[in-house]
């Protein structure tokens, strides 16, 4: 476990010193946030009826997304890791006595923790002070605050083994390009990324909402506005542990089957 | 003139030495502007309108500006590296060269696997198109073909500033993006929804709407005034300025000496 923690430890310490890049991307994710915020409020006025939520909410919702983009970002991927597989380097890592599959979880989750933490508190600190309808709300009740921080946590876990799941996929296609590009799309269309899943039909909802994605953003979001509450956000969360127990059982047989009959490429 | 088509073929050759992770790209970039694609068309199909435009039209609008994008990004894409020439110093092999700097910043990279995104742009013209409701005049075609142009064009001049700024600063602003990226994302519906602050920046600040949402109005038939049919020429005129400070950059260069 101490090993885990130290590759997690100079990651997160590595990441933090980025500071001038997270201004840059604090000033651009404001931005876009300000923009989605706008765009959602013509669609509001052409047909207030036809909104799934009270708009106070969505801006909420808009606004975690954008502060929380890193903690969820289906993109954030380490090419290292990628090259590694594909120059045979990662022959050097599987040298060492420690789980591989354990080493790259701590390293990814590293990755995205530095980076939020850089970025989310100006965010939300921005957010909360603009006028009424367009600014970020408090969570919809201590009930939901509190479920909210445990689906954050477990939202989290998933999107980091969803991301172990295609780094792993390198080792049988050994170039991940298509792949990643693919899942990066999928991830960000059934998450709720491009518009919340409440947005979509009814029919399409019910699907969306059983995959492994809508438990990454989406559950967690919901929750704290007050979407979700009582009995349906504890089925979200248990279903979030399913997919987390799925996924990461999936990751490690993917990476037991690659270890016994990978062939490390030469050079 | 030659000389670039001569650096194109190079290009051409190098990239098609990898056919199979060409292919994967061109495809990876078609799905990924089809999800943008199906947001869209989920939203109207809950909203049925926005401000009182159709599905149909705001495709028209998405459509220009993701054409006007690809293939402003395939030929000018080479100043979005800019800053990496700046800070490995190969800028300085450049400027040893007996031929214009830009010339060779803009062949030296030519993404050709941004057709996947221009495919997608070109099939959505296509739904477009017959269902917007247009007649379609020699006037209304010509209305569209300068939005594209003009389109390319703003964003061109918005490639040569990003790399002009980088001049200053060494490394690239991811702040840009905000003006590239972030207007094709969401210039997929017409700027007014945006409300009048942003459509007033966007008109004389960085000229998006020039091409994007004038033009627009008087295609969809929403105006009646055959000038803002122009207005995409002004945005043309957005690349001097732009050049301008490209060339005071340059002017001003010192090598990082690395």
């Amino acid at each position: 476990m101490k090993q885990y923690l130290s590759f997690f430890r100079i990651r997160f310490v590595g990441g933090l010193q980025y500071r001038a890049a997270a201004l840059a991307g604090i000033v651009t994710q404001f931005a876009w946030g300000f923009l989605s915020v706008l765009m959602y409020k013509a669609f509001y006025e052409s047909n207030p009826d036809a909104f799934p939520m009270e708009f106070s909410q969505l801006s909420t919702y808009i606004w975690l997304q954008q502060a929380f983009l890193a903690l969820f970002m289906p993109w954030l991927f380490e090419q290292d890791i990628f090259d590694s597989i594909v120059s045979g380097n990662v022959a050097y890592e599987l040298c060492r006595p420690c789980d591989i599959y354990n080493m790259w979880f701590a390293r990814n989750a590293a990755i995205r923790l530095s980076n939020t933490v850089l970025r989310c508190m100006p965010i939300l600190l921005v957010a909360a002070f603009l006028p009424a309808p367009f600014k970020m709300t408090l969570p919809a009740g201590w009930l939901n605050a509190a479920l909210f921080i445990v689906s954050m946590v477990l939202g989290f876990l998933v999107q980091v083994s969803i991301s172990l799941v295609i780094y792993i996929s390198a080792f049988y296609t050994v170039s991940a390009q298509g792949i990643k590009m693919l899942s990066i799309t999928l991830t960000e269309f059934l998450s709720g990324a491009v518009i919340p899943i409440p947005f979509f039909p009814e029919a399409v909802q019910k699907v969306f909402n059983v995959l492994p994605f809508a438990s990454v953003q989406n559950t967690p979001f919901l929750i704290y506005v007050g979407y979700t509450g009582g009995v349906q956000a504890g089925i979200a969360i248990a279903l979030q542990v399913a997919w987390l127990i799925v996924l990461f059982a999936a990751g490690r047989l993917l990476v037991r089957r690659a270890m016994k009959k990978v062939v490390v490429q030469g050079g | 003139m030659r000389l670039y088509f001569k650096y194109v073929a190079i290009i051409i050759k190098s990239q098609m030495q990898y056919k199979a992770s060409f292919f994967m790209t061109v495809a990876g970039q078609f799905l990924v502007s089809f999800s943008a694609f199906f947001g869209v068309y989920f939203m109207f199909d809950r909203f049925n309108e926005v401000e009182g435009f159709s599905f149909a039209e705001v495709l028209i609008c998405f459509s220009t500006v993701l054409l006007a994008f690809s293939l402003s990004e395939c030929f000018f894409r080479g100043f979005d590296t800019f800053p990496k020439l700046i800070r490995s110093g190969s800028l300085d092999r450049l400027l040893l060269r007996p031929r214009s700097v830009i010339l060779q910043v803009l062949t030296s990279t030519i993404e050709f696997s941004r057709v996947g995104r221009f495919l997608q742009a070109v099939i959505m013209l296509c739904i477009a198109i017959p269902t917007c409701g247009v007649t379609w005049t020699f006037a209304k075609v010509m209305t569209l073909l300068l939005m594209v142009i003009g389109g390319m064009a703003v964003y061109c001049a918005l490639f040569i500033l990003y790399a002009g700024i980088s001049f200053f600063t060494i490394e690239g602003l991811e702040f840009m993006n905000v003006f590239t990226d972030g207007t094709r994302e969401f210039g997929k519906y017409p700027l007014s929804i945006y409300g009048k602050g942003v459509l007033s920046f966007f008109t004389y600040v960085i000229p998006i709407a020039l091409f994007q949402y004038y033009p627009f109005l008087y295609l969809i038939g929403r105006t009646d005034n055959a000038w803002y049919a122009f207005l995409p020429l002004i945005g043309i005129v957005f690349i001097l300025p732009c050049y301008a400070f490209f060339a005071f950059g340059l002017s001003r260069y010192k090598s990082t000496g690395s």
